[in-house]
């Protein structure tokens, strides 16, 4: 037993990524079991493993941990990147509560029937330029800090950088009028830890492509 | 300022109902300002007061918490509902999470149009009985507490109580067949809060009508229809 994190997921993004990207910014080195077919999701089921019979699931200390935000709480406070008291606390869930939902617009976007795709995208543009972004922008700007809570590095500039990122792919100049966002996206870029998980080869995962959308389907429904 | 905390949203239960049980069962006061028209809500995003332009928003402790999930947790962790360490509050997120979905289904369930809502009222029921249900009977029996998670009363419980309630609206003998959770609900039903909350003149917000609805969409200008799961 390795006592390494194990991840159980597709290979892929999807809900699993923003817990990549946490593990990765604490520098916690983890393990991946991916799903590739139906049988694969049916078996960890049938086993007990799934508690409400769904991924993600995380194997950590002894637990199976399901449900993203219970995984993700988790490692951010034993890893100390959820702020140093119940007031941090509180700023870095509002923050990250509304980056979850940017990413669930973000994440289904590949979903979308081509005939709606498109008002799909400009809906993601425009609730990323008009409702989340110039929130994290003033943020920024009044904090006057290199990060967005406190004085430390947290769980919210992570998953801020991961969805600057994913936004990016679905239109590249979708910072233009954010100077502040841009500077913090190459300020966290530049972390160690975060560094190493954005050079090719680590665990990070590729958007889905159209292609693979039925494979995904296939294990989910 | 200390004071009561200050809850704005509409009068019905939406995403702000959780919320009013978990103060309720904290023992905690709070006053309420309903939106009624919609400018009465332009009026808060004029101000500033809603940090993402929704609600529900809660004025507490010098601060405008906006998103449910961290208010919730601001109160839990604040009036001791939380677990005790690390490890209770990984098993709290964990059932929270669970109920949070189900209840989800039936949040979209006022504005589905009325074959729609035969439908999820099915779906709820299936997903009840066959996947969150099962869970929580399982953890009761195993655990062999009173309560979800360690031995001490926790938001895990208040959530799971009110999703319980709630899906019996849409099915009264849901609960047959689940003799832990029957147990369970008419046990935190009796704890002083809880009872209280239950009883009728409390804040608790009725099943959301056509009223409801309507104000709803007037105020936040959404016509559109929602979908069924």
């Amino acid at each position: 037993m390795s006592g390494k994190p194990k991840l159980y997921y597709f290979n892929g993004r999807g809900r699993m990524e923003s817990i990549r990207w946490l593990l990765a910014a604490a520098g916690v080195e983890f393990e991946e079991c991916f799903l590739e077919t139906k049988d694969d999701l049916t078996k960890l089921q049938k086993d007990g493993s799934l508690m409400f019979q769904q991924v993600p699931m995380v194997e950590i200390d002894g637990m199976k941990m399901v449900q993203t935000r219970a995984i993700a709480n988790y490692i951010a406070t034993k890893y100390n990147l959820y702020g140093k008291d119940l007031k941090e606390r509180a700023l870095i869930d509002m923050y990250v509560e509304a980056i979850i939902d940017l990413n669930e617009l973000l994440m289904i976007h590949i979903f979308q029937p081509a005939d709606k795709k498109e008002q799909h995208l400009a809906t993601i543009v425009d609730k990323a330029t008009n409702r989340y972004f110039p929130v994290y922008e003033k943020v920024l700007k009044d904090h006057g800090q290199g990060f967005l809570v406190g004085n430390q590095f947290s769980r919210a500039d992570v998953q801020l950088l991961e969805t600057l990122l994913m936004a990016e792919e679905c239109k590249p100049d979708i910072l233009a009028k954010f100077p502040l966002l841009q500077s913090f996206k190459a300020r966290i870029s530049n972390i160690p830890t975060i560094k190493k998980f954005l050079q090719p080869g680590s665990q990070r995962k590729p958007p889905l492509q159209e292609k693979d959308v039925p494979k995904v389907m296939k294990i989910f429904h | 300022m200390a004071g009561k905390p200050k809850l704005y949203y509409f009068d019905g239960r939406g995403k702000m109902e959780s919320i009013r049980w978990l103060l309720a069962a904290a023992g905690v006061e709070f006053e309420e300002e309903f939106l009624e028209t919609r400018e009465q809500y332009e009026k808060l995003l004029q101000d500033g007061s809603l940090l993402f332009q929704q609600v529900p928003m809660v004025e507490i402790d010098g601060m405008k918490m906006v998103q449910t999930r961290a208010i919730l947790s601001y109160i839990a962790a604040k009036y001791h509902l939380y677990g005790k360490d690390l490890k209770e509050r990984a098993l709290i997120d964990m059932y929270v999470g669970g109920t949070d979905d189900l209840m989800g289904f039936i949040l979209i369930f006022p504005f589905l149009s009325a074959e729609d809502k035969e439908k999820q009222r099915a779906f709820i029921v299936e997903k009840a009985t066959s996947r969150y249900f099962p869970a929580y009977e399982k953890v009761l029996k195993d655990h062999g507490q009173d309560f979800l998670v360690g031995k001490n009363f926790s938001w895990a419980d208040v959530h799971l109580l009110e999703a319980i309630l709630m899906v019996e609206e849409k099915k009264s003998d849901v609960l047959t067949g689940f003799p832990q959770l029957q147990a369970f609900k008419a046990r935190i039903s009796s704890i002083p809060t809880i009872k209280k909350f239950l009883q009728p003149g409390s804040q608790r917000k009725p099943v959301p009508d056509d009223k409801y609805v309507e104000t709803v969409r007037r105020v936040l200008c959404a016509y559109d229809d929602m979908k069924a799961n």
